[in-house]
Formats: structure tokens, C-alpha cells, sequence
């Protein structure tokens, strides 16, 4: 059967800086069919549908479009096209109805022009606009109405879009761009906010509109959801495109091979961990977002000393607020995060402890002497309590057990607990752009002392030391650091965070936009830290990397734990599988419960 | 390839005249050139717009300008306690500013500063004349001005309110209140106060130097607690990522009330200096507007307190300066001394985006590489 091609795209590539997002990719799109694009995080997916809906420009390439070269400046251009996309966030304004965003930057008719002189034509134009404003409403809700019909949408043309629900939202997308009289539609991971059912009822939809002749192309990472709707499948690895299967001949297992492709060696050094002891139990975590979703479902694992837990998993499917939760900036559902600091025999110090803090625990009966004697301070003044601290004489009888839930990151840092996040915004949560580095590393210790004024001679030091040992590029230790280099702002951040030889050191995406030679800095510096006896948390997003760095990888899906593997005996397509492991359905989770 | 298609393609390539690049860091020398040919600039539009509408050379208005300032000691004094007045206001929303918390009630806050002076002068004048008055009076204007400066913080730390609005509605509550208290206290039925004879706060030489004196002190505290202090610090991490300063476990909501409670102390000090120390009494329109002219000393300045000494001074400069100019010009109206103060600020803001910005002319098309 002969298919008639609706668009096509030749040799496309797209650079960022040095970043490759797109290198010479060709992809055909049939008429009257629905093409998956697959592809890890990062493998360019995004970035080339942009350039099909013109928010980008392609460096290098053609597009075609019917068979015709198209050149495809801005959204504008591809509506003329007659192509039209629904992003990932959705962009309405959120006090439009329905109809009024889906009219939305669609001209209006040009007025007759009538009137004598510019005055009254500017005045008959004005009137025009108002009267075609009133009348087009009845158009527009019938026009919509028809569309919705045709397709089976549900739409209400007059509900506001803050009333509205995600798959609501979605709808109004679709329809804004059905409305355009688009041909050729785009979805960038239209399922990913929906429940199964709307997801079904999405797809029904979809389904209509290609037999109307219509092309879909449609971006998801969810393995079983392509082979359910697509009826060909492209596969983008690193920003080139690896090959187009038919739906038909791929299974699940195909699918994954072609994502993942093979292990590259990338050479990081792995020791073995030693003598590891459990650092942070993490027990059955439950978070909801703002909207009532579950990001985190049932969450349970252990990070242990000496070796670094890999976490894999789609962008998004909760490994932030995972990170977020256990440093103290959530607030959970249920849950609890024990943390175990190693302290048995050893003296007390007033390091990450204050005197409130040691007295409390002294009444708990926490401390010994070194003879074995419960210490009691009862009776003794704080100066005396002080001298026998400092003289080390004040040790702990046990490992201390505390649990972080419900803990403010401040509490947790008054609790003497030495937890370290590297978080994935460095410039928007780790750090503050318009800061030198020495107000950056004084971030986590300005408190320490009674002073009203900030100490900046040791974070100046300490500034000093950490642009020598990691060779941070920088002009001086007082330029903004919003004026480094992302390789340069994230030595920093790091820096900072392992300065305070931290016992839990958790980092998301931390070599994400870094070049080879600093990625491999901070592979080092994790290794570091991991042979020093802290429990190193990594969220990363290149299997590779997570597969050669990290001892054990816990792979996450949708706010799940879908498994936990070795790292030194895993492959890739064994954890490209757990990471697209949807939800089980209620028919598995029964025969699991019969077994 | 196909080299028609690639052609059309190229003709729909529109270049534009410029382009605007980002500048790096702008070295200070070329920062305060760029900012003093705003000035020299707007100085001569001024002039050549003054010659326009009244026919008079621009140099007898410069010669006004200057006259309204320097003419007599008496005129020194006055824009000396005007650029005072406005630096202390100015250095009350600075810290405010800098949390990105928008304080747009220095008026109301200084003016229940002053009311609340000028009651105890009113009514405990009589009978406690003296130091311990001029202490009640410190007291208690600068805890006045720190309750109508609390009252937004806490609804905005406790319920998310919108700063800017509440701010700015307070003033007019303490417009309303100084109205009616004036209404109660003033003896005929003018409805004015008159000068109040009791509780004056002591004159050092004249009545503007004591103000100068604690805006002088002020100012060099405010350049400690902004940039040595803890407090400043958190304040500044707050201002600039609420994310961070959580991360780091600053307590934004204390953080944004504390702050606040500093803003509105100072302003309170300064409604103290107005009505206790300058003119002795209380009306409506003590504050004339110096509360929003502060927000504009403070923005121009861009938050630091070094710079809003030089804009203080240049927006009191143009106040003097520009009344002369309507004096000496026998205008009836002030509209002519707006437009100047309206013309320089406009260069001055102006002049920023050059700043921030360079402009780069296209001369060649640069081609793309398509082989």
C-alpha cells in the first residue's frame, strides 16, 4: 500500500552551546497514522518536536512538508503548516474559558473598511472587532462543539480553566489545535498526567482522528502504551535517531534494546564498599503534590555506609521529592527515615551539637563516662557541662537512632545530623546566582556562633580551598556565581556540600550539562566521599554512569520503587524495563495476593 | 540539494537593524559615565524644553535650579533635611526591598509615627515637658510604626497576601486616622492643629540638624546590617530564592516578619523626626508623598545604600531646584517643575537598559553554513 507522506525531515540537528540535542535525525510521518517517538531522558525528543512546531529553528536540515520544503520559524508558520502541538505544560491562561483559549491568537476576520476618514475607519474598526467579538462566541462554541462530536471529546466551551482537571486541560489543548485546522498533531507525553482511564479515553480519540486521515505523533516513554496505539515506532538514542520499527513486529523487550542501545565502558572507578552499615532506612515514604497526586507511593529502601544507591527512573516519576523529602522539604503523608549515626564510644562534641541539645539527651541518659557511669549533669553549671565536653570525657552509650520525619532542615542540622543535598535547580535551590561564592559556601554555616554578624574569613577560606582543589574557573572568589560556567557552579555547590564531610551525601542530576572532564570530577569526588563512610545517594538520568559508578541502583517508577539491582551484575535493558514498568493493574495485584 | 527550495527559504530570513547583547560585568568608572551623561542629557532636553514653553534662555534656568538649592544657608539647610528625610525613608524600605517584600506604606508608617508624637507632645506636653516626653515619644512612634508595618507582614507570611496592595491600603487607614484625630484635638474649629509648644526634641543649632544627624547614623547602620549582619544575610537569601533559604532552613515566614518590623521602626523613627523636630505639629499631608518618592530613591540607587545617598540628593536637588525655577519664572502652576523631575528620572532609568545591554548593528548578513 502506497502511504502518503504529511511530513517528513532530512538530516536535522540542533546544537545548544555544545550540547548536542539533535544530530542529523530523519523522520517520516505517514498520513492517517500514529507514530510513537521513544527515547530515554535527554535523547532529544523534546527538542526535535519543537522544531517541527517552531519554537526552535533546526541548525542544520530540511523539513518537508506534503512534499514540500517548509521553513518553520514560530508556531505561527507550523499553524500554517497546518501542524500543531500539545506540550507537556500546558500553556492557557488559566482565567480564559475554554473557548476563549482555544480562539486565542486566531485573527479575527479583517474589518470592512468604511468611514470617511481615519478617525471614524479607526472607530468602525473598533466596533467591528467588539461586534465580531459577541457574534463569534456562538461560532466558536458551535464550531468547538462540532469538533468535539466528530472525535468524541467531552468540552465544556464555557468552563473557566482554573476550574478545570488536567485531562480537561488536555482537552482544550487538543481542541485549540484541531480548531487551527491542524493536520498533523504532536503530543509530548500526553499520558503522563492522565489516569488509566482517561489515558484510554485519550486514546480512543486518537484512534478516531487518524482515521480521519490525521497524523499523530505522539512522545512517551511508557513501553506498553505504544505498542497499544502506535502503528510505528521511532527510537531516538543521544540525540540521533537509532531506527523506525512498525508497531506490529516490536515487543517490549525489542523496544528497550533500541532505547538503551549497548554499554558503552565509560572507565569510572568502582571500589568495593567497605564494611557498609545501614545509614538512612527509608520506610514506606507517601507524598502527595499540591494537586492531590501521589508522587511518592509506598516508598521503602536503606542507604548504607560506604557505597553509593543509584537511583534510575524517567525524569519526574518522584526521585526529587524523594530527595526533597528526607532533606526536610516536604511535608509526607506517612513515612518514617531512620537515621543511624554511628556514635557508640565516641565522645561528644559540640561540632553539629548545641548545649541545649547534649543536655537534653544527657537527661535521656544517653552518655556514659568512660568508666561505664551514666552521665548526670544535674547540678553542674554550664560551664562545667562545657569543660567536660571539650575534654571529651562525655561519650554516647549507643548509635544514635533518630527519625527525620516531620524534621525541618534546620532541626535536622541541630540534631548534629550531617546530611548533604545536591540538589537538581543548583541555581535555584543549592545556590544563590547573585552571590559571590564566599556568601555560597557561607549558605549552610553562617549560624555558628552568637555573633549578630556573619563570619566571612572562614567561608572565605573555605571558598579559596575548594576553587584550588576542584579547579574551579572563576575570576576571584567574589564574582556571582551565576557567572560561572554550569561545570563551574556545580563544583561549587558540591564543594560546599562535601565540605562538612557529610554521613548521607544526596545528589540529583549532578553532572547533568557538564562536560566530560568535570562529569568525571565529580564522579571522583562521589567516590570520595563514599570511601570516607558516607551513604551516597544518586539520582542520575544515563544508565551507563549509574551502572559503572553506583553499588546497588534503586530504580523508581511513578513515584514506585519497581526494583533494586546490583550494579555490578545489571544491564541496561533489565533496568530500562523496571523504569517503564507502569502500574500494576488490579487483575495482577489479585493473583499476586492468591500466590 | 535542491537549491530553489533552500533560496526561498533564505529569502523569508528577515535580519533585523541590531541585535541586543547582554553586557558582562560593567566596570564601575564606565557605570557612573554612562549614568552621568543621562544627566547631561536630560539636563538639556530640560533646558531646551524650558526655553519652548516659557521663552527663557536654559541658562537662567540652571541658574535656578542652583539658586533653589545654594542661594541662601536657609535653602542649603532645607535641601539638606529634604535629602535626609528621603534617605531615611528610603533606608527603611531598603531592607524590605531587598527581601522582595514591595513596602509601599513608608507613608502611612511614618505618618502614624508622627501622629502618635505629636498626641503625647499634645496632651502629656503640659505636664512632662523634657527628656523623659522626647524617650515616651521615641517609644512609642517607633512602635506605631512598626504595628503598621507588622500588620501586612503577617498576613503575608501567614496567608500569602499580596504585600503591595496591603501596604499601600494602610496608608490611607492612617490618613483617616490622623484626620480624625486631629478633628478631636484641634481647639477652633479649624481643623487644624497649629503648632504644638510642648515636647519639641532638642535643637541642635537649627531644626534640620538633627534629623541629618540620625539619617547620617542611620545610614552607616543600615550599610552594616544589610551587608555584615546574619539578619541581612538571611535577608538577602530570602529576597533573592525562597527555595534556597528553605534548603538552607532560614524561616522565611520569620525572616519576612522580622524584617518588616526594622522597616517600619525606622519609618516611624522619621515620622518622630517630622513631626517633633521639624515642623511641630501634625496634618494630613506631613508625609507628602515621601514615602512612594522614597521607592523610586531606592530603585534608582539599586538597593544600595551608598548610591541612595547621591539619589536622595538628586531627587531633593530637583524638588528645590525646579520650585525656584517656578518662582523665578512666574509660573502659576507646578506642572513645569514635574516635567523636569519626570525628564531627568526618565534618563536616569533610561540609561540603565545601556547598562545592561549593548547594541550590536548588523553591517554584514551573515551567512549560515549551508554547503
Amino acid at each position: 500500500m502506497e502511504r502518503e507522506v504529511a511530513l517528513e525531515m532530512r538530516g536535522v540537528s540542533k546544537f545548544f552551546g555544545q550540547v548536542v540535542a539533535n544530530k542529523n535525525v530523519d523522520l517520516t510521518v505517514y498520513k492517517g497514522e500514529i507514530l510513537a517517538v521513544l527515547g530515554e531522558n535527554g535523547s532529544g525528543k523534546t527538542t526535535l518536536m519543537n522544531m517541527i512546531a517552531g519554537i526552535y529553528f533546526p541548525d542544520e536540515g530540511q523539513t518537508f512538508v506534503n512534499g514540500e520544503e517548509a521553513v518553520i520559524r514560530s508556531p505561527q508558520d507550523a499553524f500554517k503548516y497546518k501542524i500543531g502541538m500539545i506540550h507537556q505544560h500546558f500553556k492557557l491562561v488559566d482565567v480564559f474559558d475554554a473557548a476563549q483559549n482555544i480562539t486565542l491568537g486566531v485573527k479575527t476576520p479583517p474589518a470592512p473598511a468604511n468611514g470617511k476618514n481615519a478617525f471614524t475607519r479607526f472607530f468602525s474598526k473598533i466596533g467591528h472587532r467588539l461586534q465580531s467579538g459577541l457574534y463569534r462566541k456562538k461560532e466558536v462554541a458551535a464550531e468547538v462543539k462540532k469538533i468535539a462530536d466528530k472525535y468524541g471529546f467531552e468540552i465544556d466551551p464555557k468552563k473557566k480553566i482554573y476550574d478545570m482537571s488536567v485531562s480537561e486541560k488536555q482537552t482544550v489543548e487538543i481542541v485549540k489545535v484541531l480548531y487551527r485546522g491542524a493536520n498533523i498533531l504532536i503530543l509530548d507525553e500526553p499520558t503522563a498526567v492522565l489516569t488509566p482511564q482517561e489515558t484510554e479515553k485519550l486514546f480512543s480519540v486518537l484512534r478516531k482522528m487518524k482515521e480521519d486521515g490525521k497524523s499523530i505523533v505522539i512522545i512517551t516513554h511508557k513501553l506498553n502504551e505504544v505498542l497499544a496505539i502506535s502503528d510505528r515506532v521511532a527510537v531516538l538514542r543521544k540525540g540521533e535517531s537509532v531506527g523506525t520499527i512498525e508497531t506490529k513486529d516490536a515487543d517490549e523487550n525489542k523496544l528497550t534494546e533500541l532505547m538503551v542501545g549497548k554499554k558503552i565502558s565509560l572507565n569510572i572507578e568502582r571500589s568495593a564498599p567497605v564494611n557498609p552499615e545501614d545509614r538512612l532506612e527509608i520506610k514506606g515514604l507517601n507524598l502527595k503534590n499540591h494537586e492531590g497526586v501521589k508522587v511518592l507511593d509506598d516508598v521503602s529502601f536503606t542507604a548504607k555506609s560506604g557505597e553509593i544507591l543509584g537511583i534510575a527512573g524517567i525524569a519526574g516519576s518522584g526521585q526529587k521529592e524523594l530527595l526533597e523529602a528526607i532533606a526536610g522539604l516536604q511535608t509526607l503523608q506517612s513515612g518514617d527515615m531512620i537515621f543511624h549515626n554511628p556514635k557508640k564510644d565516641k565522645p561528644v562534641t559540640f561540632f553539629h551539637k548545641t548545649l541545649r541539645r547534649v543536655k537534653e539527651l544527657a537527661q535521656e541518659g544517653a552518655f556514659r563516662y568512660e568508666n561505664g557511669e551514666t552521665v548526670d549533669f544535674t547540678g553542674m553549671s554550664d560551664k562545667q557541662i562545657k569543660d567536660l565536653v571539650n575534654e571529651g570525657k562525655v561519650l554516647f552509650k549507643e548509635d544514635e537512632i533518630i527519625d527525620l520525619k516531620d524534621k525541618t532542615p534546620l532541626q535536622i542540622r541541630e540534631l548534629g545530623i550531617r546530611l548533604s543535598f545536591v540538589p537538581e535547580d543548583r541555581l535555584g535551590m543549592g545556590l544563590v546566582g547573585n552571590m559571590d561564592i564566599v556568601d555560597n559556601m557561607m549558605l549552610r554555616s553562617y549560624r555558628k556562633g552568637k555573633s549578630m554578624f556573619v563570619d566571612r574569613s572562614r567561608p572565605g577560606k573555605l571558598a579559596d580551598e575548594i576553587i584550588g582543589e576542584l579547579e574551579v574557573v572563576t575570576p576571584s572568589s567574589h564574582t556571582p556565581v551565576r557567572r560561572l560556567s554550569g561545570g563551574n557552579v556545580q563544583k561549587v555547590l558540591v564543594g560546599r556540600e562535601i565540605a562538612s564531610a557529610p554521613k548521607v551525601l544526596m545528589a540529583a542530576y549532578p553532572v547533568r550539562g557538564l562536560d566530560i572532564n568535570s562529569s568525571y570530577t565529580i564522579y571522583n569526588l562521589l567516590n570520595k566521599q563514599k570511601e570516607n563512610g558516607a551513604a551516597v545517594i544518586f539520582v542520575g538520568e544515563d544508565l551507563d554512569v549509574l551502572i559503572e559508578l553506583c553499588d546497588r541502583i534503586l530504580v523508581i517508577g511513578s513515584g514506585k520503587v519497581t526494583g533494586i539491582v546490583d550494579g555490578r551484575t545489571a544491564d541496561k535493558s533489565e533496568i530500562g524495563l523496571l523504569m517503564t514498568k507502569t502500574k500494576k493493574t488490579a487483575e495482577e495485584s489479585v493473583k499476586e495476593a492468591a500466590v | 540539494m535542491n537549491m530553489k527550495t533552500v533560496n526561498s527559504g533564505e529569502k523569508a530570513v528577515k535580519e533585523p537593524l541590531f541585535h541586543i547583547v547582554k553586557r558582562n560585568a560593567v566596570p564601575l568608572k564606565q557605570r557612573i559615565l554612562i549614568k552621568a551623561g543621562a544627566i547631561v542629557l536630560s539636563m538639556i532636553v530640560c533646558g531646551l524644553l524650558g526655553t519652548i514653553l516659557t521663552g527663557n534662555s536654559p541658562f537662567t534656568m540652571y541658574a535656578s535650579l542652583i539658586k533653589g538649592n545654594f542661594g541662601q544657608e536657609s535653602k542649603i539647610w532645607a535641601m539638606l533635611q529634604e535629602t535626609a528625610l528621603l534617605l531615611g525613608i528610603s533606608l527603611a524600605l531598603l531592607p524590605a526591598f531587598k527581601m522582595k517584600f514591595w513596602n509601599l506604606g513608608a507613608d502611612g508608617q511614618v505618618l502614624v509615627g508622627a501622629l502618635v508624637s505629636a498626641g503625647l507632645m499634645y496632651k502629656l506636653g503640659a505636664k512632662t515637658d523634657g527628656v523623659l516626653l522626647n524617650l515616651l515619644m521615641l517609644v512609642c512612634s517607633v512602635g506605631a510604626g512598626v504595628i503598621w508595618a507588622l500588620i501586612p507582614a503577617v498576613f503575608k507570611a501567614k496567608w500569602k497576601t499580596n504585600e503591595t496592595l496591603f501596604t499601600l491600603m494602610m496608608n490611607y487607614i492612617a490618613v483617616g486616622i490622623t484626620g480624625y484625630m486631629i478633628n478631636q484635638w484641634a481647639t477652633s474649629g479649624s481643623g487644624t492643629m497649629g503648632v504644638i509648644k510642648y515636647g519639641w526634641l532638642p535643637e541642635l543649632g537649627n531644626k534640620s540638624v538633627l534629623t541629618i544627624i540620625v539619617v547620617a547614623l542611620l545610614t552607616a547602620g543600615m550599610v552594616i546590617y544589610i551587608k555584615y549582619s546574619k539578619h541581612g544575610y538571611e535577608l538577602t537569601v530570602v529576597g533573592e530564592s525562597e527555595n534556597t533559604a528553605r534548603y538552607v532552613g532560614i524561616n522565611v515566614k520569620k525572616v519576612v516578619i522580622r524584617t518588616m518590623i526594622v522597616s517600619g521602626a525606622i519609618c516611624g523613627l522619621i515620622g518622630l523626626l517630622l513631626a517633633g523636630s521639624i515642623n511641630h505639629t501634625i496634618t494630613k499631608t506631613l508625609v507628602d508623598g515621601r514615602g512612594f518618592t522614597a521607592v523610586l530613591v531606592t530603585w534608582l540607587a539599586d538597593f544600595n545604600p551608598y548610591y541612595m545617598i547621591a539619589t536622595a540628593f538628586l531627587v531633593a536637588f530637583l524638588k528645590s531646584g525646579s520650585a525656584q525655577v517656578i518662582t523665578d519664572f512666574k509660573l502659576n502652576n507646578d506642572a513645569f517643575s514635574a516635567i523636569i523631575t519626570g525628564i531627568v528620572i526618565f534618563f536616569i532609568i533610561g540609561c540603565q537598559f545601556f547598562v545592561q545591554y549593548r547594541l550590536i548593528f548588523n553591517s554584514k548578513k551573515k551567512k549560515k553554513g549551508e554547503n
